[in-house]
């Protein structure tokens, strides 16, 4: 169907900027098993680098509460942006032991706007993953699990089949998995669009086969969850790191930080944008903005770095002079804006962080399900307002209207996180740039009666 | 697709579930607890067929999995990836979000829109192309990023295009 070559300068083939010879299985416990050609690691291959070793050691020498405890000494914190820790996650379904052997879902729906992360380990070490579920699903009780995988990822959907498979017939997936009497399996679900999907409780809507709507919590997925059953959603990057902090403990995950950080282990880190090099790379959590962005060979020539968002589009735009902090959950929650996914989007002087914000709220007004009226309505109207201010046909009062947004499409107010993922970035910028938005305003407003309308605390 | 399939698919009269279409919805049936489940992953297996959804295939489908004609026809209209209308023989999908939108995407796309003569969300008159812009398609590091049916491809510079194009005839 295709007629140029799969190497073509062209087409997308996901990478990590660090080679073989850097990546050490002591130190980069994500990365290290990857080939150089970027091909898929088969099960052999896999198997002779230590493959499987930490699910076997898993199953055989601990009970699910040791694979718990492990996991909440390492603090194994949720990579899909959250934070939340995952041997607490995994333990939440051990709740009152009458409950019933719930699910595990892995997900893989990544479509946060500068997030590109999990598509490497998806597409070259699909057994990672599946290693990382096995321990998941025997912690917290899984009688199955679920790959969610976004449509768009087909070389990576292709990648896990196959894996899925050879861990099948090599015994690691199915009735008595490696002879432990543990049964577990793992299915491929592949989605068909929409941000929303990746949503905890819209992804097991969108699971359950029905529209990608989020659901009210309480009750949380760990009791009630995909089926009603007690559930589990990681994302890809956590579950990846369940087999070292099996293998090598707890303490030698928190070392792995080396004191750039109180949060152990490493991170995917990576960069988009007008630099020299975007790429990603496995790197310490703590790592700070600045040595990643030296990594990708810093701006390209004739721009300087004017802000860059942490960790996607659902965080807010940080300063150069935020670089020296370090990249971890709680320092650059201090900071008024989210670690997110760890991906560095960064802008230039000459870009317009008005016009990358509209892009950015088309983007979530779009995506919204349009479960909640803040969400539904507000996005929406703050594009409009957005493009006028870009078109330099904004009113007085727009900028007032837009920070009134901030609050009240934040936390608490909507569904989800939808909403307050788009208001970060929007009152960050408010925050940061306001002359742009101001240069923007030309017009007195419409009425007599368009009062500014009243601004709530921001 | 064969020309005869899109026209059956056209008319939106007259579907029938291929016996093959049947057997695969009821083999992704049996992977979860309801049947329902396997809506959106029918939905894809008629699509792949026909190159879209007609309406007449939704009632089919919910007969399979057992369901509501209107469960199906709320899941079809919601994801952005089952087409209900139909598409040309290749569809476009480019990326809008941030970092291909900060590298260069609106000038890919204004040279997409002059090259096919399509704005988003429309085929061009013969058939061949249809484009529509999709949520950040995970190829950041090398925006701006597109796919034409499964390939992806970035990045792309506008003097890329006719080479690319021509590969998809």
């Amino acid at each position: 169907m295709n007629a140029i070559p799969k190497d073509s300068r062209l087409r997308y083939h996901c990478q990590l900027r660090q080679s073989a010879a850097e990546r050490r299985a002591d130190t980069h416990p994500l990365t290290w098993r990857l080939r150089e050609d970027g091909a898929r690691v088969g099960l052999e291959e896999y198997r002779d680098k230590e493959g499987y070793r930490a699910a076997a050691h898993a199953l055989e020498h601990c009970s699910s509460a040791d694979v718990i405890d492990t996991m909440k000494k390492a603090n194994v914190r949720g990579r899909g942006g959250g934070g939340f820790s995952a041997g607490v996650k995994w333990g939440l379904t051990q709740v009152g032991d009458h409950l019933p052997r719930g699910y595990l879902v892995c997900n893989a729906d990544e479509m946060e706007p500068g997030t590109f992360k999990d598509r490497l380990l998806l597409e070259q070490l699909p057994h990672l993953l599946i290693e990382g579920m096995i321990i998941a699903g025997y912690a917290n009780r899984s009688r199955f699990g679920y790959i969610f995988l976004r449509g768009e990822y087909v070389e990576a959907a292709h990648s896990l089949a196959v894996a899925i498979e050879e861990a099948r017939e090599a015994g690691w997936l199915g009735s008595n998995v490696a002879g432990s009497g543990y049964d577990f399996d793992i299915a491929l679900h592949t989605g068909a669009g929409r941000y929303i999907c990746g949503e905890e409780t819209a992804l097991i809507s969108s699971l359950e086969g029905k529209r990608a709507n989020p659901r009210a919590k309480p009750p949380f997925p760990g009791q009630s969850g995909a089926w009603g059953k007690p559930t589990v959603v990681n994302n890809v990057e956590t579950l990846c790191n369940a087999p070292a902090v099996m293998r090598h403990g707890a303490d030698w995950y928190q070392g792995l930080s080396g004191g750039l950080s109180d949060d152990g282990g490493t991170k995917l880190y990576g960069v988009s944008g007008l630099v020299e090099r975007p790429g990603l790379w496995e790197l310490p959590i703590g790592t700070s903005g600045r040595e990643i962005l030296e990594r990708a060979g810093g701006m390209r020539e004739g721009h300087t770095l004017k802000a860059w968002l942490p960790g996607g589009g659902s965080t807010g735009f940080l300063l150069p002079e935020h670089l020296d902090l370090a990249l971890d959950f709680d320092t650059i929650g201090q900071h008024g804006s989210r670690l997110g996914t760890g991906l560095l989007t960064v802008v230039s002087e000459r870009q317009s962080i008005v016009s990358l914000l509209r892009n950015l709220e088309q983007f979530f007004a779009r995506e919204s399900c349009g479960w909640c009226t803040p969400c539904r309505d507000g996005l929406p109207w703050t594009v409009k307002l957005l493009q006028a201010l870009e078109r330099g046909e904004g009113e007085q009062g727009d900028i007032e209207i837009l920070e009134q947004h901030t609050t009240d499409l934040g936390p608490g107010l909507t569904f989800c996180a939808h909403a307050p993922g788009a208001a970060m970035p929007l009152e960050s910028a408010l925050k940061y740039f306001r002359d742009e938005f101001e240069r923007g305003v030309t017009h007195p407003p419409r009425t007599a009666h368009a009062d500014p309308i009243p601004v709530g605390e921001v | 697709m064969t020309e005869s399939a899109r026209h059956i698919a056209s008319d939106g009269e007259g579907f029938t579930l291929a016996d093959e279409d049947r057997r695969a919805i009821e083999h992704e049936r049996d992977h979860y607890e309801q049947p329902q489940a396997a809506c959106i992953e029918a939905l894809k297996i008629v699509q792949r067929r026909h190159g879209w959804v007609p309406d007449a295939a939704i009632p089919a489908i919910a007969e399979v999995l057992d369901i509501g004609p209107a469960s199906v026809e709320g899941v079809a209209t919601f994801y952005s990836l089952i087409f209900r209308q139909p598409v040309g023989r290749h569809v476009i999908l480019i990326c809008d979000s941030s970092s291909c939108f900060l590298t260069g995407y609106e000038e890919l796309g204004d040279a997409l829109d002059k090259r096919l003569g399509i704005g988003l969300g429309q085929t061009t008159a013969d058939g061949r192309f249809t484009l529509l812009p999709v949520c950040c398609l995970g190829a950041c590091d090398r925006g701006p990023a597109m796919m034409i049916d499964d390939d992806t491809f970035g990045p792309i510079a506008p003097d890329d295009l006719d080479e690319l194009l021509e590969a998809y005839p």
